[in-house]
């Protein structure tokens, strides 16, 4: 089972509209071979479409899409030999386990031994091992979606999607799944598409995130580089919790307010940006922390604590600056914590890091 | 009693104050069902003006409708067309049905209405157009014409039973037959008949009932030797009050009962 | 360019799979085309041919005129509207109470809803016949209970076409009715009680206009059908009551004059259809056809 070789997919000025909307705009992606992708997106942004063109269940109004070299954009879906995982797993419930692993194999004319064998293997491989002759209704979620993952192996694709796979599943086994699928991933090497409404899932898994929204992509990059440096605000408020207060670049120079602030990449232009916070990167600097303030790869924010949110593993404090703008900053919830020792209409002194001064631009999400 | 003061509703309204709603449906329901009831027993009295209960048991009447070389005929005819019908009418709703279903066309609305006009046009409109068709064609009181006409009845019903089946029908299971390596036939007949095959034979029986009860058309385009059995007994009841054909009501009501049980049973084992 | 190419060959695929799936549907298409809408086509066409043969509306003209016409359109209306409201009468607390009790029991006495439907039409107007004649059971069981004295008239007249009519159509209005029934919400009752609504209020007020649509539906269902009825008024009603559909059968079976005959039908057919289109205006329907969920 294991292979050496998968496709990487091109996808080239793939659109698709549905009367005037565009659910799939001019989108250009390159998929590694072997390699793990998410999209990530808000429900109507077009990645399930964007799936949906891979296995051939949409057809696009134009474009081009390869799976290595060959172009597959008018191939009937049961020739693209991708295999496919639905939310709803899409198991059939007039056949047994082993019957429906089986089914792709019975469909390319394998020997009965041989799909017997082939699906032991599959079913084994996701830790299933002698379900087959079980009834699909005798399955919990988590089994059922087993199985289905098992189906879409077993005929060995070079290339699997998968729709929201774990969306029906409560959280512990969630998250459980999320680790196994990439491990299955790691070990079968065969380039995977994954689409998800959740970050979290996303940042988990993935090799590379493309950001979607709108029938276009708006940041594609590796998890990291997604959170720590978004490249519009929609990626940026996607992502984790943000905040955005004004500033202006003008001369090379970055100010907020009446202050001059360092960042670890040149200001790109001139004229009004935003700076981009990510509330558990702002430290609450205390009276033991006097010496910070003449620090080069710290920049220094005055605020005042409105009010605190205690949530179990950590606390969020929404503070105002002088002029009256808003920003949260997490931090522990401890007895001794700053979050928990200040009082509302307290000043505080805020640290943040230079490399995590990020700034995008002024103009809304796309 | 008891049971009269215990509250039948969460607003605490009681039997007792219901008391007339359960009397008044109680009657409806044996208005519908006691008339046809009653003439199974009559039919086997032996007086010529069916009494209840009879004074007299006897076979006669059955005897005088198996023994006549007109009514044998007739059944047969409707028995055959009925068939006929069914074998006609079911795959074409059936694929109609799906076509409609599966296809995003702008105009499937349209077409779905011009395949159960059927139901909505004035049977007795259908009648006559059909006889004068049938009149320039040559196809009146033939089987063909008969099986046509009756087929043409039948497939708004199949198509509602299979419609309504498929929109219940998780469809993402052919998707993923199709990804797997099934064509849309294939995936079809793998998947999706076996599963609504239930739906599909109920809408088989309901094409076979649909011709053998029809009256108005074949009234109109079945005569001589082919014509129906509801034909003849529909004439035979203008004319005067022939108790044979309380022995044939008799039996129909038996043969549909047993239709419909069969379809009522089989839907309860399928849903195991 | 690679981009306009694939566009096309995009488009070419998207036209057969569409073919295909007409396909489908082509067959059933055919047959209905060929055994209904061409012949009803052509009565309309006859409709307003003069007997001599050339374009004329003297058939239509003839029905305005003629006041056996209008008298057979009244009689038409006037059974129909009977047969709807004894049904409604009738039908509303059965229906009503099929949609109070438990599930299982509902199911289970919906067998008394549906047997009739599915027993043969003729078998129940026959069976009507047999019970309502001069010495049927109900005419012997009223005279031995001492309820009257000589046979009542029960059948080949008015009352016995009303009686059979509202036997076979009941099904049709308690149906739809149910099913409307069933899908209100007891929380909106719970409510008005809450509010202080005494349990006929709270019927009145809240669930009668919640049900509302349920019973126009099956209202109409009835009324249509009753609109174009012929069995049952022909074997019940002993030739006294000439509703439409027997005038129809009558001018072809006996006086072979397609022209009156088409033109009453087309008549028939445009006040079907108008009545269709009016309900459906002033009342939501909840149709078998056109109920397309957005996914």
């Amino acid at each position: 089972m294991p292979r050496n070789s998968s496709f990487p997919i091109t996808i080239e000025q793939i659109s698709k509209r549905y009367g005037r909307v565009f659910a799939l705009d001019h989108v250009d992606l390159h998929i590694k071979s072997g390699e793990f992708l998410t999209l990530l997106g808000p429900s109507g942004s077009g990645k399930t479409t964007l799936l949906t063109v891979l296995a051939g269940f949409t057809r696009p109004d134009s474009g081009s899409l390869k799976f290595g070299d060959t172009e597959m954009v008018c191939v009937a879906p049961h020739k693209r030999d991708v295999g496919m995982v639905f939310q709803n797993y899409a198991l059939f419930p007039h056949m047994s386990v082993g019957a429906n692993v089986g089914f792709p194999l019975r469909l390319r004319g394998v020997s009965k031994r041989e799909i017997t064998d082939r699906s032991e293997r599959a079913l084994e491989m996701v830790r299933l091992g002698g379900y087959a002759a079980r009834g699909v209704e005798t399955l919990s979620g988590g089994q059922r979606q087993r199985v289905a993952l098992a189906r879409a192996m077993v005929f060995e694709p070079r290339i699997m999607l998968m729709d929201e796979p774990l969306s029906a599943l409560d959280k512990q086994l969630r998250e459980h799944m999320q680790i196994e699928l990439r491990q299955l991933h790691d070990k079968l090497g065969m380039t995977t598409v994954y689409v998800t409404h959740d970050q979290r899932e996303a940042l988990t898994m993935s090799d590379r995130i493309a950001v979607i929204n709108a029938g276009r992509i708006m940041q594609l990059d590796t998890p990291r580089a997604i959170y720590e440096r978004p490249r519009n605000r929609f990626v940026a408020e996607f992502i984790g919790e943000s905040s955005f207060l004004q500033v202006q670049v003008a001369g090379g120079r970055v100010r907020l307010g009446n202050q001059t602030l360092r960042t670890a990449v040149a200001a790109p232009s001139h004229g009004p940006m935003l700076l981009m916070l990510r509330p558990e990167r702002l430290r609450v600097l205390g009276a033991q922390d006097a010496g910070q303030a003449q620090d080069a790869t710290l920049n220094l924010l005055e605020a005042t604590l409105v009010a605190t949110v205690y949530q179990g593993d950590s606390s969020l404090m929404q503070l105002a600056l002088p002029d009256g703008s808003m920003l949260s900053v997490r931090g522990p919830s401890g007895a001794t914590a700053a979050a928990t020792q200040t009082l509302p209409g307290e000043r505080l002194q805020l640290a943040l890091k230079v490399e995590d001064t990020v700034l995008i631009a002024a103009e809304g999400a796309a | 009693m008891n049971w009269l003061e215990r509250p039948a509703t969460d607003t605490q309204i009681t039997h007792r104050a219901r008391l007339w709603l359960y009397a008044a449906a109680v009657l409806v329901m044996l208005l519908l069902v006691l008339p046809t009831l009653l003439v199974i027993p009559m039919s086997f009295s032996a007086s010529q003006y069916l009494e209840f209960p009879p004074r007299e048991w006897s076979l006669r009447w059955y005897r005088s409708y198996f023994s006549s070389n007109s009514w044998m005929q007739a059944t047969a005819t409707s028995l055959k067309a009925g068939l006929l019908t069914a074998i006609l009418a079911t795959p074409l709703a059936t694929m109609a049905a799906y076509g409609l279903h599966v296809s995003r066309l702008r105009y499937a609305n349209w077409l779905s209405m011009l395949l159960l006009a059927p139901i909505v046009v004035p049977v007795i409109l259908i009648g006559i157009g059909v006889f004068y068709a049938y009149v320039k064609l040559k196809l009146v009181n033939s089987m063909l014409g008969l099986v046509l006409a009756h087929s043409m009845l039948a497939i708004p019903v199949v198509m509602l039973v299979v419609g309504s089946a498929l929109k219940t029908f998780d469809m993402d299971q052919e998707l993923v037959a199709r990804s797997l390596g099934a064509s849309r036939i294939r995936a079809f007949l793998l998947v999706t008949l076996p599963q609504i095959k239930f739906s599909v034979v109920t809408g088989a029986v309901l094409a076979f009932l649909t011709s053998f009860d029809e009256i108005i058309v074949a009234l109109f385009i079945s005569g001589g030797a082919n014509s129906t059995l509801t034909r003849n007994m529909f004439n035979a009841l203008r004319d005067q009050v022939d108790p044979t054909i309380a022995a044939i009501s008799t039996l129909i009501v038996a043969v549909t009962s047993l239709l419909l049980v069969f379809t009522q049973f089989g839907s309860r084992t399928h849903r195991q | 360019m690679k981009d306009p190419a694939n566009a096309l060959a995009l488009r070419r695929s998207a036209r057969w799979e569409r073919l295909g799936l007409l396909g489908l549907v082509a067959p059933a298409l055919l047959l209905i085309t060929l055994t209904m809408l061409l012949p009803v086509g052509w009565l309309f066409y006859l409709s307003v041919l003069s007997d001599a043969g050339d374009w004329s509306l003297e058939h239509y003209r003839r029905m305005w005129e003629q006041p056996s016409y209008g008298r057979t359109f009244l009689a038409t209306f006037e059974v129909s509207a009977l047969t709807t409201a004894i049904c409604i009468l009738l039908g509303y607390p059965l229906a009503y109470f099929l949609s109070e009790i438990p599930k299982r029991a509902a199911n289970l006495c919906m067998i008394a809803v549906l047997l009739p439907l599915w027993t043969s039409l003729l078998v129940r107007t026959y069976a009507w016949l047999v019970l309502l004649q001069r010495r049927g059971l109900i005419n012997s069981w009223g005279i031995e209970l001492g309820l009257w004295d000589e046979p009542l008239a029960l059948v080949h007249n008015l009352a016995g076409t009303l009686i059979g009519m509202v036997h076979v159509m009941l099904p049709f209005l308690v149906l739809p009715l149910y099913s409307a029934m069933r899908a209100i919400d007891r929380n909106y009752l719970r409510a008005a009680a809450n509010l202080g609504a005494s349990p006929l209020r709270s019927f009145w007020l809240v669930f009668f206009p919640l049900a509302m649509p349920g019973l126009a539906t099956g209202a109409l269902i009835v009324f249509i059908l009753c609109l174009g009825f012929y069995v049952t008024p022909a074997v019940l009603g002993g030739g006294k009551v000439i509703m439409v559909s027997s005038r129809i059968a009558s001018d072809i079976e006996i006086f072979f004059n397609w022209g009156a005959a088409s033109a009453l039908g087309v008549v028939l057919l445009a006040l079907t259809a108008a009545l269709i289109v009016a309900a459906s205006r002033l009342v939501r329907i909840d149709g078998v056809v056109g109920r397309h969920e957005a996914p």
